[in-house]
């Protein structure tokens, strides 16, 4: 097992060293930008990006250096914000994000499967109907929709819950969790569904039942393991997803997370955040899509096998 | 029987296409939404005729009034019309999501075939490609090419469209490769037919099917993927406006005026359950096994 | 004695999109105290249907039981709760199925499999904690002849061949001692070598423990020589039913009789048209491997490994081989439908392998196959006509004017009716479509066609039909055939001469009489031994020695 993730990682290098490139290209192609000497950008900016990049320097050259300071951590100055180097901007904003990605994922993964496994266990009934209504409706219903609506509805005419801010109110965390998480609830909850479905019409599943196993034993027990698969699938794709949708859910409530920061800086052409955060960001979503990629393969036996005799 | 009389006499039999038809018809969710969806076809395409009122068209002193026998919609803050406003922003929304598709479609059809069919090594290949750049944070991508080069209506196009196209790249490559797998395949070449016409009449005939299936799922993803970057401000710019964009502004005066955030959420909601619903009904439809009997 | 299961009246009705279809119409049958039953039909006789009902297992809806009793033990099976139901599923009824591979859960290794049955049984006293269950397991798999069982215990599904997985079924059924067993086809799926040894191990078992048998399939031969009584259904109806003996040797009933003689037994009746000659095909040590890329490394399958032979002009030659032989591989590559690596297919004179791509062409018309698969083997969005046509038309046999009467006079040759012109292939039966596929093979007058396994999804009375329509195009069109297929009997019934293969490689050939009187090769040996006859004396001495 050792042996396959390092694989997997050393083919993710190449991938990220990619990522990395692009974006140091397309960011120094940007017209009007600070690397093509904007009489607009301020006295200090202008020497700390002087003192780090070199900005007479052939671009291959900066291109070097860009990537050294990467490999050893240091993105640069922010652009934006003087005196203030990119990494402190994202480890300040990094724990808020973090800890919002996960409640919505949690959010997600629970309504998600408990809504598919049950719209399963009795198909082309209220039982499932009932629920899959429900997750069209989370799919249909975008999170920039759907945040106003429920901050409409439950912060300000019905006064329930905090509508801005993360950690100041006791409260204020759930409706962004909410939010982020309901469109992938509803997408879990449909390929749970159908993963079920699939599983339950196979012939081992024949078996168990010819067994006099209860029901709750063939779902849990047999069923389970293989309907889920599709889910597992698509943790990496959702975990991507959920970074992007931090930037609309932190802008609705103004939450001081990674994604509010990153959407800033893309309005006020902060390239040295820019870079930073989507390097940042790339690193997290391949780690996290070996992370799923890797229990994939854990939960299907014979994957398992050949991966170990390796 | 002589072999004149027999011509006369041969019954009709029923394709899978007309078969599917007859499934698609039983489904009222699917046909609902393909209604809606002609409906709102016609109505995009007939805009600049039927509008009531003029897209630019101010009325400052009227300011943002809830809906009324004038304004069916209401008006916005600045007066204008907000039926004439969605119907605007409707035909870019839809425009963006037919040609992001055909675009991701066109891509994604013939990398998806090309592996599939050549298999082997360049299959593998092809396919280990497609993986590694579903992980990556395309969304970002989308953002920055945004930030770099302006916002650009062509390329929120390609920029979307290239996003979209490894999912029907899989579909396509999975369905052509067991296609070749399958006998009538292995018939059509051992009967000396050439590679181009076992693809015409034997290969793409039995693609179609789940072509068109996640087309129409995609349109609806293309349309969110739209309203998200224009909601962020990185999208369709002023003067011309989406459903995503008409959001944004709806949200800012979301409490005072509450109408200009639930229009514009209606149309866009109903459009994608629209096109989601037909997307599902024709997936059961066309698909041999979800027969529901 | 009372009987042990008795059922009476059942009725099955089916509600499908479709209309009304009544999968078991009025059929009884009992089974008495260490009997065993054979319930016998073709596809669509409502056999396996009566059985599912028995034990709740059908979908419902679509499936609604709509009368009749079954009497088990004092209690009618059909109309308990859920509850008094999983009390006698895996208890006192167990049942086995048809496919081995799939019947298995791929995520649980066998051992947790096994012992399910032990550790949850609904009769809380009987409960036994796992170690205990796990010993119970071991004798088990012990007792059906998995060797090593402590350590396969943890094994899983995929790590075991088709017929060891049956093996493992079955021990999963009579783990806890069922008074009944129900086995639904449980050998279709398997070898014919392999077959036997389930056979065997299945009258063992039941001689060892007492325990009542229903053993559902397709094949009377393969009941034979275990069955006590036997139901002979059709459509739903029970046409027959009696002694084993009395069904064999005494039958009155038209369809019994018409399934016993579809069923194909002895030599080959038709006169051998082999001509002396130069043979048609000659085959010199040709190779053929595939590399499989689907796993996580790159393996290398040696489908056809150094073969050599000759196939006279007229003969039909036999290719006999259980599953993963390379029989099929064989035949497309004679036919250059994949790539050789070595080796040189020469057809009549000609050596093929040496044709580029495009070269091909003209020959191809001379050779044709036909498919095993009736479903897959059709373009399902082309009509029979354009299917018939499309070969005519390419090679220029036909051209517009003359294209109907053509493609009728084709329909004609292969016993099809000439309205169905205009159809489709998901609207005919399955016998139906190879007769299309037949029709498609023989449309450009080929000289050689290879048969690969045509008959081997088809119904047996339906099988009879379709092999003598074969024999009879052979003899009117002049054909040189290879008739590929891993029922031995059916081999039998057609071919002049025969060829046995094993992984790849040929293990011996020879005149079919003399093969089968005397065979060389302890392969060949043990194959033809393991044939099952419908003749359930020979077939009860045999099982017994």
């Amino acid at each position: 097992m050792l042996r396959f993730a390092l694989g997997r990682l050393l083919q993710a290098i190449p991938v990220l060293l990619v990522v990395i490139t692009m974006t140091f290209l397309l960011v120094h192609s940007a017209p009007g930008g600070p690397f093509s000497a904007d009489k607009a950008v301020p006295e200090e900016v202008l020497e700390a990006l002087e003192a780090q990049y070199n900005l007479n320097q052939p671009l291959w050259q900066q291109y070097v250096n860009y990537l050294g300071d990467v490999l050893q951590g240091d993105m640069g100055p922010s652009f934006k914000y003087p005196g203030r180097s990119v990494n402190e901007l994202i480890l300040s904003g990094l724990g808020t994000t973090a800890e919002l990605g996960f409640y919505a994922m949690m959010v997600a993964i629970f309504i998600g499967v408990i809504a598919g496994v049950t719209a399963s266990m009795r198909p082309n009934t209220a039982q499932d109907y009932v629920p899959m209504t429900a997750a069209m409706i989370g799919i249909c219903m975008p999170s920039f929709l759907l945040g106003p609506l429920l901050v409409l509805i439950f912060g300000i005419h019905l006064e329930w819950l905090p509508v801005s801010g993360w950690d100041q109110i006791p409260g204020d965390k759930i409706l962004p969790a909410i939010t982020l998480g309901t469109g992938y609830a509803a997408y879990i909850a449909r390929l749970s569904r159908g993963g079920m479905l699939e599983v339950l019409s196979q012939d081992y599943i024949r078996t168990a039942r010819a067994k006099g196993l209860s029901e709750f034993l063939i779902i849990g027990k047999h069923a389970l393991r293989g309907g889920l698969i599709p889910v597992v699938a698509f943790l990496g794709p959702a975990f991507a997803g959920l970074l992007g949708g931090s930037f609309v859910v932190e802008t609705i409530y103004q939450i001081p997370g990674l994604g509010r920061f990153y959407v800033q800086a893309a309005f006020n052409r902060d390239y040295t955040m820019i870079l930073g955060t989507t390097v940042f960001f790339a690193t997290l979503i391949i780690v996290f899509n070996l992370l799923s990629d890797m229990l994939a393969v854990w939960l299907n036996p014979k994957l398992r096998q050949q991966v170990r005799g390796e | 029987m002589d072999a004149n009389s027999s011509t006369l006499t041969a019954e009709k039999g029923t394709s899978l296409w007309e078969d599917a038809w007859i499934k698609l018809r039983k489904n009222r969710l699917a046909l609902i939404g393909l209604g809606l969806l002609v409906f709102l076809c016609v109505i995009s395409l007939l805009t600049p005729w039927i509008a009531p009122y003029g897209y630019e068209e101010q009325n400052l002193l009227m300011g943002a009034t809830p809906p009324s026998a004038e304004h069916w919609l209401g008006t916005d803050v600045f007066g204008r019309d907000m039926l004439t406003r969605i119907m605007w922003g409707g035909r870019v929304s839809l425009m963006v999501g037919f040609i992001a598709t055909a675009v991701a479609l066109a891509i994604g059809v013939i990398y998806g075939a090309v592996a599939g069919y050549v298999g082997g090594r360049v299959d593998a290949v092809m396919m280990r490609l497609v993986d590694i750049l579903y992980a990556l944070p395309f969304m970002i991508f989308i953002i920055l090419l945004m930030v770099v080069f302006g916002r650009n209506l062509l390329l929120l196009f390609f920029a979307i469209g290239a996003v979209e196209w490894l999912t029907m790249a899989r579909i396509v490559r999975g369905q052509v490769m067991s296609l070749r797998k399958q006998e009538f395949v292995e018939a059509a070449h051992s009967l000396g037919l050439s590679q181009w016409i076992i693809i015409r009449r034997h290969i793409i005939p039995n693609t179609l099917g789940p072509v068109i299936v996640y087309t129409t799922l995609t349109i609806p993803s293309v349309m969110l993927l739209e309203a998200f970057l224009s909601f962020l401000g990185l999208g369709i710019q002023p003067p011309q406006s989406s459903w995503g964009l008409l959001i944004n502004y709806g949200v800012e005066t979301m409490e005072e005026y509450p109408w200009l955030l639930i229009f514009p959420g209606i149309a866009l909601s109903l459009t994608l359950f629209a096109l989601n619903f037909l997307g599902d009904g024709l997936r059961d439809a066309l698909d041999p096994r979800t027969a529901k009997d | 004695m009372a009987a042990l299961l008795d059922v009476k009246n059942l009725k099955v009705h089916f509600h499908t999109r479709n209309g009304l279809v009544k999968a078991v119409d009025d059929v009884s049958f009992s089974v008495n105290p260490g009997e065993t039953l054979a319930i016998v039909g073709e596809s669509g006789s409502g056999k396996s249907v009566t059985c599912y009902s028995l034990l709740d297992l059908l979908p419902k809806p679509p499936a609604k039981i709509e009368g009749g009793t079954a009497m088990f033990d004092g209690e009618d099976l059909l109309t308990c709760d859920k509850d008094r139901m999983r009390h006698f599923r895996g208890n006192d009824i167990a049942m086995i199925f048809q496919d081995p591979m799939t019947s298995l859960n791929p995520n649980l290794t066998i051992g947790e499999q096994l012992i399910e049955p032990l550790i949850y049984h609904p009769d809380k006293a009987r409960r036994q904690d796992r170690a205990a269950a796990k010993q119970r397991a071991i004798e088990l798999l012990d007792e059906v002849g998995i060797i090593d069982p402590e350590r396969r215990f943890d094994s899983y599904p995929h790590e075991f061949s088709g017929g060891m997985r049956q093996r493992v079924m079955i021990a999963m059924a009579l783990i806890n001692e069922p008074r009944l067993l129900i086995c639904d086809e449980p050998t279709t799926a398997l070898d014919v070598t392999i077959q036997a040894q389930i056979l065997e191990l299945i009258k063992k078992l039941q001689q060892n423990r007492d325990v009542a048998v229903i053993f559902i399939s397709h094949d009377l031969g393969v009941v034979a020589g275990i069955a006590d009584k036997i139901l002979v259904m059709c459509n739903g109806v029970a046409m027959e039913s009696g002694n084993t003996d009395d069904i064999f040797y005494n039958t009155k009933d038209d369809y019994t009789k018409r399934l016993l003689n579809a069923i194909p037994e002895g030599a080959k009746t038709m006169e051998n048209r082999a001509q002396a000659r130069n043979p048609l095909v000659e085959v010199a040590n040709i190779r053929t491997w595939f590399k499989d890329y689907s796993g996580s490394k790159v393996i290398t399958v040696k489908a056809v490994d150094d073969i050599s032979l000759k196939i006279k002009r007229g003969e039909i030659l036999g290719l006999v081989g259980e599953s993963g032989s390379g029989k099929s591989t064989l035949g497309r590559s004679i036919l250059q439908l994949v790539p050789t690596q070595e080796g040189t297919v020469t057809f009549d004179g000609t050596d093929l392998t040496s044709l580029s791509p495009k070269q091909m062409v003209p020959w191809r018309r001379r050779m044709q196959m036909i498919f095993q698969d009736p479903y897959a083997s059709l373009n399902p969005r082309m009509t029979v006509f354009e299917t018939l046509a499309e070969p005519l038309l390419y090679h220029g046999i036909a051209n517009k004017t003359n294209i109907t009467e053509q493609v009728q006079a084709l329909m004609d040759d292969v016993g099809l009716a000439r309205a169905q012109m205009r159809k489709y292939p998901h609207e005919f039966s399955g016998g139906q479509r190879q007769r299309i596929a037949i029709g498609r093979a023989i449309a450009t007058k080929p000289e050689l066609i290879i048969a690969d396994e045509p008959v081997s999804a088809l119904d047996v009375t339906i099988q009879a039909q379709i092999l003598d329509l074969i024999l009879g195009l052979v003899e009117r069109h002049n054909l040189t055939m290879m008739f590929i297929s891993h029922d031995l009997s059916v081999v039998r019934y057609i071919s002049d001469r025969v060829m046995v293969m094993h992984h790849g490689v040929l293990v011996e050939q020879g005149k079919t009489e003399t093969l089968w009187a005397k065979p060389k090769k302890a392969y060949t040996k043990n194959l033809l031994k393991a044939i099952p006859v419908a003749d359930p004396r020979s077939e009860r001495a045999r099982l017994s020695s």
